[in-house]
């Protein structure tokens, strides 16, 4: 599981993101500039040999992430450490070589007129052939080491002869071609027939364990996020709102928002229809609430809230929420005392219901 | 027993015709009663979504219906009155699709027509329908449908590029209750909506059919959705019913081997995080299904028998009295039963 004493193998330092939006005459004239906010100073850190799972609504800002952390997107301001190094330093080319990325869509990521042998040689000659291998033989152990065996038959398939789950391992087995350090994941398998997830989400995390590879695995479904990763980053409207362990976020989320996501997960033990407490869509990103951008939604919405975006509270070990309701310093603020009266509390709600 | 509003029986429908023919759908049966909500679930190329089309014959060539039969029986006080949709005329067809039988297709964003503001199009079904009304009645009517499903009325005039996908969403499911169907068929109504959306969704739905008592027939590939909203469901695989049990019971008791395997694919929100194996394999190719039952080649149970002969859908022996089906050999008395598929299901299994 995640080291706590390693250097982390990547890590964003307040990386921000704002993606022009391409205006009529009269704001052009005016010299009005709008920019949609996608993600807005990120904070987080992807463990040695661990899996970081980044969870969001979509538009939350969590691809925009993955690609800066993939360095195909620059951000607008902060930066991205590899290894405790500026990635801004160094060429793309050796970036790629360090960090790779599966894309979401296996049936458009590869190329439907060459075979799987093409799709893993280009980066192996591009890159290098680890030790005195063959090409052959690097493609043959590529394809074992994502369980697609025999090899040598699947080395002459095209993509058309697969089947979603294995056109994926084939991406992943791409990607590992170079050999890199850390991978990073966006929705690996939310294309694919749910009988056959689970195997690619057992595959990646069989590569952070025997491989220690670091990889960062985005996704909009919190519960593969609880089985698979050792740290779970929450994102909503291109800001981080929790972090920490993945079994304490998920068994006791602190932010309201990280609540309402669990509260309308799909969950066959529950015995009665959930409660939704923050209903609602989220903001616009051109012009993003002021303050903490949930609070337009949050049951638990006080004057701070509109006025100041909350920083990050530690709320346990690891355990972070940009909340409010646990800053440590003004107990009176806290709506148990004032403002919610008898209503229900953060961290009893959804965090009520666990094992049954 | 209540007499069931829709039955489907020995339903078999192909995509192409003579011996390249694909079977999607095969010996399908299904019953669906009056305000239940009924789910089908299977992964994609199951047959689920050909199944609903076939119910209602909105089947496109080269879908061809080869055999079985659909009957929807209408009661109005006293009088019932049933007919079997596949016999039907497309005259009689048009009479009960909509006002029967609704549909919300699975993609909303592509169901709406983009040029035309959601008024136009929630009064077109009322125009062509309720001929009596006036224009605007059928305004009002509109209005209120809108509101129905919690959208501001003065939503009417937008084009649904200005609707967010929820509202998008709610909107179809408004048109689909324009008429006050008895029967609403929804495929994947949920599946391109994030968590929170679609549980909004939901809930409204389950008030809507409380207060209306339409009975739904619920099409997703996500079983662990439908096992907190459907009373029974049936479960597909490679165009053939695998089981079909009460909610309850599929979910602490399943039959079947992949009823399983589907069941250990979705990982829990609570517990200890435990190694989850999912279902080796693949779906199989229908242009080339393999013999016997079209699971056995990714079941970790597969005897000889199941490598040769089709397993029927019946009641396992152990569930007598039921009501519940599977068709898997395990079940049968002859053969042994692994612990998994046997079960005790909890008194009064349904919820």
């Amino acid at each position: 599981m995640s080291q706590v004493q390693a250097a982390p193998a990547l890590e964003a330092e307040a990386v921000t993101k704002h993606f022009p939006v391409h205006q009529g005459a009269r704001a052009a004239l005016l010299r009005q500039r709008s920019v949609v906010h996608a993600v807005d100073g990120v904070s987080l850190t992807v463990p040695d040999a661990g899996i970081l799972a980044i969870v969001g609504e979509s538009g939350c800002g969590k691809s925009t992430l993955a690609r800066m952390l993939a360095r195909v997107l620059l951000p607008t301001s902060g930066q991205v450490l590899l290894k405790g190094v500026p990635t801004s330093a160094g060429s793309r080319r050796d970036y790629a070589r360090t960090v790779q990325m599966v894309l979401q869509d296996p049936f458009s990521s590869l190329n439907p007129a060459h075979t799987v042998e093409y799709h893993l040689a280009r980066p192996l000659r591009l890159h290098g052939i680890p030790g005195n291998q063959t090409l052959d033989a690097a493609i043959g152990q590529l394809l074992d080491r994502v369980a697609l065996s025999p090899a040598g038959e699947f080395a002459a398939k095209y993509p058309h002869e697969l089947s979603g789950g294995q056109r994926q391992r084939v991406a992943i087995a791409r990607a590992l071609a170079v050999r890199p350090q850390v991978l990073i994941a966006d929705e690996p398998v939310s294309m694919l027939d749910v009988s056959i997830r689970l195997g690619v989400l057992n595959l990646l995390g069989d590569l952070r364990d025997t491989e220690r590879l670091a990889i960062a695995y985005v996704t909009h479904d919190i519960s593969s996020a609880r089985y698979l990763a050792d740290e779970v980053a929450v994102m909503y409207a291109g800001r981080l709102v929790e972090t920490g362990p993945a079994a304490d976020v998920t068994d006791s989320p602190q932010h309201p928002y990280t609540q309402l996501l669990l509260a309308a997960a799909p969950d066959p033990d529950r015995a009665e229809p959930p409660s939704l407490q923050g209903r609602g869509a989220p903001p616009s990103l051109v012009s993003p609430p002021g303050g903490c951008r949930f609070h337009p939604r949050c049951p638990f919405a006080m004057d701070v809230c509109a006025q100041k975006a909350p920083p990050a509270f530690e709320t346990g070990p690891g355990h972070r929420s940009a909340c409010w309701l646990h800053a440590p310093q003004d107990p009176s603020q806290l709506p148990t005392s004032t403002d919610q009266g008898d209503g229900p509390r953060p961290g009893t709600g959804p965090a009520g219901r666990a094992a049954t | 027993m209540t007499t069931p509003l829709l039955e489907v029986r020995g339903l078999n429908v192909d995509y192409g015709v003579g011996p390249d023919a694909v079977h999607a759908v095969t010996d399908a049966n299904l019953t669906l009663y009056p305000g239940q909500v009924a789910g089908l679930a299977g992964e994609s190329g199951s047959g689920k979504s050909t199944l609903a089309y076939a119910i209602t014959r909105l089947l496109r060539a080269p879908g061809v219906i080869t055999d079985g039969s659909v009957w929807l029986n209408l009661f109005n006080g006293d009088s019932s009155n049933s007919i079997d949709l596949l016999a039907a005329s497309e005259s009689q067809l048009r009479q009960i699709r909509w006002s029967e039988i609704a549909v919300v297709m699975q993609s909303a964003m592509h169901a709406l027509n983009p040029v035309y503001r959601i008024g136009t199009q929630l009064t077109d079904v009322l125009r062509a329908h309720r001929p009596q009304m006036s224009r605007a009645e059928r305004l009002e009517r509109a209005a209120e449908l809108l509101r129905l499903v919690g959208i501001t009325p003065d939503r009417l005039r937008a084009y649904p590029h200005e609707l967010s996908g929820g509202m998008r969403q709610r909107a179809m499911i408004a048109m689909a209750l324009a008429l006050e169907p008895r029967i609403v068929i929804m495929d994947e109504p949920t599946t391109a909506l994030d968590v929170v959306t679609q549980r909004e969704i939901l809930e409204e739905l389950a008030a809507l059919r409380e207060r209306l008592g339409f009975a739904v027939l619920f099409i997703t590939h996500d079983l662990s959705l439908l096992l907190e909203i459907a009373d029974s469901i049936t479960i597909m695989y490679a165009g053939r019913i695998m089981e079909q049990a009460a909610a309850g019971d599929l979910f602490r008791a399943p039959r079947h081997p992949y009823s399983l395997g589907l069941l250990a694919s979705f990982p829990s929100l609570h517990g200890p995080r435990v190694r989850m194996t999912g279902i080796g394999g693949s779906p199989p190719d229908l242009r080339h299904p393999p013999p016997g039952c079209p699971f056995h080649p990714r079941c970790s149970f597969a005897m000889d028998v199941c490598r040769e002969q089709v397993p029927p859908l019946r009641m396992p022996a152990r569930d007598a009295g039921s009501g519940r089906l599977a068709a898997c050999w395990l079940q049968d008395p002859g053969h042994p039963t692994p612990p998994a598929l046997a079960a005790e299901p909890v008194l009064g299994g349904s919820r």
